[in-house]
């Protein structure tokens, strides 16, 4: 997409563009209406589907009755397991144990349930018309006989003994079993001062995106190829399913990620049958199909985190030290999900303490209800939330101050990198690779005026007001690898393009990826087009999630820069007849060091370096022949962002209602590529926390069924419920990559629960109420003040 | 359920006509038939103000307005509010500098919403201002850098929204 920016970008004062607080190029669209999101694509003859669920948790199908709806004028097709035979291919398995020697068990799921269906929410038809809304009715006409079965809605459920098995032939519903040990926890634990024990259950809800999923397919007859626009975060992850139910080689599955995406967030990042579906139904119909998921659908069957209990016990010493943790828990990972997110929680509730002594010990449980992906934070929020907790309870039992105990504990800046002793969810051993805990828990308690902060709420505690500070400091893993690649080239035009594989779900790829081409070729941002998410564009490509682009793409794009930078200037240097050392680029030339007049057009340079002198001429000799370069980058292992969280709170006895009177944010995600996008970032991830503190709450009874499917159950804060965030950053570059970035897609929203849960508790503490499960909208808080 | 009748209305100022079922939504009609796509359904349930367009001058929620209810009225959409995408409106351009947007999805009802209060008070402070977008559901920028590009708007000076171009004089 080609919008060069109104006027010049702003730079740095170094000269260059990473780090400039540039404007977004992709606002002017988006503000006009302009925007192409899946569902505006122009498709022309595209049908229609819609799809027929479940209304059953756990139900064997016995026969469905198409016949009613296939009679429905404008019905072009209704499918079900049974016809879609050629491509109901047990679904490969997500994503080993990270932890060696650890259990991980996949249950085979299939695109159509091809016995039983196992949430209620699940695909068991798809029905094609020429309108949604057509095709809607249809799905009324359809008539599905099930015979019911048990169901399991929560993991204690599923648990028990003679439980409903959701994957018969797993034997029971245990999805993974992870331990991990650093040094002898019990030993630490019976030789401590002092141990406190609680337990924790913590939901965090789904990922609503404002847009849903959505996806369009298009089948060409004469080459066998598919053409899918998909709003995924992971096209070429898509592309890999599809070629494989399919039984096509890559090429000729092309998953295209629109330029518009709205709101990933996570589950936008897994597969659904509907995928397949919509492909399998435009190959049938030699039409485009289209599918969008309405709200109530992305209720029941978008990917979503839902709860964990955790029972966390912690070892100290008289004067505050840590000695050991033990946080055993359990995973709600529905009918179907990966560990990614409970495994990141297990790595992430040690955070930035040094503690010598760690079990942890993770179980994954199959339930009867939908399935379960990342969600912004991705099993991070929870981490963070326990152990900071367990900070607030250390304090009050040795009558120090939040702050205090946690500064005590603190990994000090000069202890890194820091083994923490446990791995992470990318296999590799979980390391810090840089940080300033200390300094970044300094800033953000000075920033908010903590002492001053406590000496009030002491005055309004003795007016018999609550007042409350919640302080959370956490530790997040980013920039995962394995990879992203970058492709750069000089077009025609003497334009610089980036194509990249990972598309952008409003993180702005295409003002960063042109700040990092532009310094690394040596151009002005302006002559930087940017493609990202199409698999015909760059063979391999991993995804948006995890905060890991920028720490991939990024070093890729910076790589692939420097390699055509040297291209051009070779063919330039031809050009000009002068050595490539002293030629520069200004502007969009090439010129001669010291000689201004002496100079080329970069569109003359790729003329002569993309398409010869004239066809039918020999090169001149030793030029390099098209001037693209590609590069791949790899890390060593993830990063380490941190964040220090700083809530100062009132909660109103009668109401049970919470006004936040101060939050501030203090983060530090390394080099920042672009200051503007990253507070929005963080911005945008304080607001999830929030919502997963206070509002939002998913409710499934015993028979799996969710009973909050409407944003008026389940609510999510608008303008008026959001606090005007304080933020500020600390910058510890990180070693991994040698642009230094660490990612800052999910930041925001890890330690919020855990400062709202503490100023929460702490402004009860009159009360003596504990807090112990989120979120704390005010019928819970009324609930903890009456039952204290 | 699929009876269709003929409509006519104005929409962004040029007259419009279409023939619409019964049970077409004024958020369908601009989308599907009209193809004026920077309107977006978020819910179908009234609750996230993704579909929000002006009737007469007023910010309605487009899923829950039926086409055929538009007949006569005056419609105006985001696509309405600058002449392309290299011209933006006043407030459009504090949203770019104070990054109110990041997906853009909830873009257009929120910028048809502040068209409308601005409209109607052209210098809100930052509780009418949230008062305000709070019909919408953003749940990419926590809101902030819309507050603050409405702020930046009106500490700027620069002429609110005037009336839309199909008003009466
Ligand atoms: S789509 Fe109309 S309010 Fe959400
Ligand atoms: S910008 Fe994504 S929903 Fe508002």
């Amino acid at each position: 997409m080609t919008e060069p920016a109104a006027h010049p970008a702003a730079r740095t004062s170094g000269g260059g563009y990473i780090g400039a607080p540039i404007p977004r190029r992709e606002d002017a669209r988006l503000l006009t209406g302009r925007g192409t999101f899946v569902d505006d694509l122009e498709m022309p003859g595209v049908a229609h589907a819609a799809m027929v669920r479940s209304p059953h948790a756990h139900a064997r199908v016995r026969r469905i009755g198409t016949a009613a709806a296939l009679a429905l004028p404008g019905v072009l097709a209704v499918v079900t397991a049974a016809d879609i035979a050629d491509i109901q291919k047990p679904w490969p398995a997500r994503m080993p144990s990270p932890v060696p020697g650890t259990l991980v068990r996949h249950g085979a799921r299939h695109t159509l349930p091809p016995d039983k269906v196992r949430h209620a929410g699940e695909v068991v038809a798809a029905v094609v018309a020429e309108s949604r809304a057509l095709a809607e009715d249809a799905c009324d006409l359809v008539t599905v006989d099930y015979d019911v079965l048990p169901v399991v809605a929560s993991p204690a459920a599923a648990l028990a003994p003679g439980a409903a098995l959701v994957y018969e032939e797993l034997g029971d519903n245990i999805a993974a079993h992870i331990v991990q040990r650093v040094g002898q926890p019990e030993r630490a634990f019976a030789a401590a001062d002092h141990t406190l024990r609680e337990t924790f259950r913590v939901m965090r809800g789904g990922s609503h995106s404002m847009e849903g999923r959505g996806v369009v397919a298009r089948y060409d007859q004469a080459l066998d190829a598919f053409t899918v626009w998909d709003a995924t975060q992971a096209p070429h992850a898509i592309r890999a399913m599809l070629a494989y139910l399919f039984d096509l080689p890559d090429h000729r599955v092309r998953v295209i990620a629109p330029p518009d995406i709205g709101g990933g967030l996570g589950p936008k990042a897994s597969f659904y049958p509907e995928e397949a579906l919509v492909c399998w139904l435009a190959r049938r119909l030699r039409r485009p199909v289209k599918w969008i998921e309405d709200r109530l659908e992305h209720f029941v069957s978008a990917g979503q985190e839902r709860e964990q209990v955790h029972t966390v016990e912690i070892a100290f010493s008289r004067d505050g030290t840590l000695l050991a943790l033990r946080d055993v828990f359990t995973h709600d990972i529905g009918m179907y999900g990966a560990l990614v997110a409970p495994v990141i929680t297990a790595c992430t509730v040690p955070g930035p303490y040094r503690i010598p002594n760690i079990h942890s010990e993770l179980r994954a449980v199959y339930t009867n209800l939908p399935p379960t992906s990342a969600v912004r934070g991705a099993g991070r929020p929870q981490g963070v939330l326990v152990m900071e907790r367990m900070m607030d309870r250390m304090a009050e039992a040795l009558g120090l101050d939040a702050a205090e105990v946690r500064t005590r504990n603190l990994i000090p800046a000069d202890a890194f990198p820091y083994p923490v002793g446990l791995w992470f969810r990318d296999g590799a051993p979980l390391t810090y690779d840089s940080g300033n805990y200390p300094e970044l828990l300094r800033q953000a308690l000075a920033r908010a005026d903590y002492a001053q902060a406590r000496r009030e709420q002491a005055g309004l505690r003795a007016q018999g007001r609550y007042r409350g500070i919640g302080v959370a400091i956490c530790v997040e893993g980013v920039g995962l690898g394995p990879f992203e690649g970058a492709i750069l080239r000089l077009d025609r035009r003497g334009r610089v393009v980036v194509t990249s594989g990972a598309p952008p779900q409003g993180q702005g790829y295409q003002t960063t990826f042109a700040q990092i081409a532009a310094d690394a070729v040596g151009v002005r941002y302006e002559d930087v087009d940017v493609v990202t998410g199409d698999t015909d564009a760059i063979p391999y490509g991993v995804g948006s999630f995890a905060s890991r682009v920028t720490a991939n793409a990024g070093p890729a794009i910076l790589e692939a820069g420097g390699v055509l930078r040297e291209k051009i200037l070779a063919v330039a240097a031809h050009l000009l007849e002068a050595a490539p050392a002293d030629l520069e680029i200004v502007g969009a030339a090439v010129r001669v060091r010291g000689l201004p007049d002496r100079g080329v057009p970069l569109a003359q340079v790729a003329h002569l370096g993309n398409a010869g002198v004239a066809f039918g001429m020999i090169m001149p000799g030793g030029l390099p022949v098209g001037l693209e370069a590609s590069a791949y980058f790899t890390p060593s292992q993830a990063g380490y962002s941190a964040s220090a969280h700083v809530c100062i709170l009132d909660v109103d006895p009668d109401t049970g209602e919470v006004a936040i009177v101060r939050y501030v944010v203090g983060h530090d995600c390394g080099n920042v590529i672009n200051p503007l996008i990253v507070e929005g970032q963080i911005l945008g991830g304080v607001a999830h926390g929030l919502s997963n503190a206070l509002y939002e709450e998913a409710f499934y009874d015993e028979e799996g069924q969710n009973l909050a499917r409407s944003f008026l159950d389940y609510p999510l804060p608008s303008a008026r419920e959001m606090p005007r965030v304080e933020m500020f950053h600390l910058t510890t570059p990180s070693p991994i990559n040698p642009l230094g970035v660490k990612g800052a897609g999910e930041a925001g929203t890890l330690p919020v629960p855990a400062a709202v849960a503490g100023a929460v508790e702490d402004a009860l503490r009159p009360l003596g109420v504990r807090v112990t499960r989120l979120p704390l909208n005010p019928a819970r808080i009324s609930d903890l003040i009456h039952g204290a | 359920m699929t009876e269709a009748r003929d409509i006519a209305l104005t929409v962004n100022g040029q007259p419009r006509r279409a023939r619409v079922e019964v049970r077409t939504t004024l958020v369908d009609l601009l989308r599907d038939t009209f193809r004026l796509t920077g309107t977006h359904v978020g819910c179908e349930h009234g609750v996230c103000g993704a579909c929000t367009v002006l009737v007469d001058g007023e910010a309605v929620r487009g899923c829950l307005l039926l086409a055929v209810q538009a007949e006569g009225r005056r419609v105006e959409t985001v696509e309405g509010l600058a002449p392309d995408p290299a011209h933006l409106n006043a407030l459009q351009a504090e949203f770019v500098r104070h990054h109110g947007v990041q997906c853009g999805f909830c873009t257009g009802g929120i910028l048809m919403s502040l068209t409308a209060a601005l409209r109607d008070n052209p210098r809100p402070r930052e509780p009418e201002i949230r008062d305000t977008l709070a019909g919408h559901l953003c749940r990419c920028t926590g809101y902030q850098g819309m507050v603050d590009a409405v702020l930046a708007l009106v500490a700027s000076g620069a002429p609110a929204p005037g009336p839309d171009a199909g008003s009466a004089p």
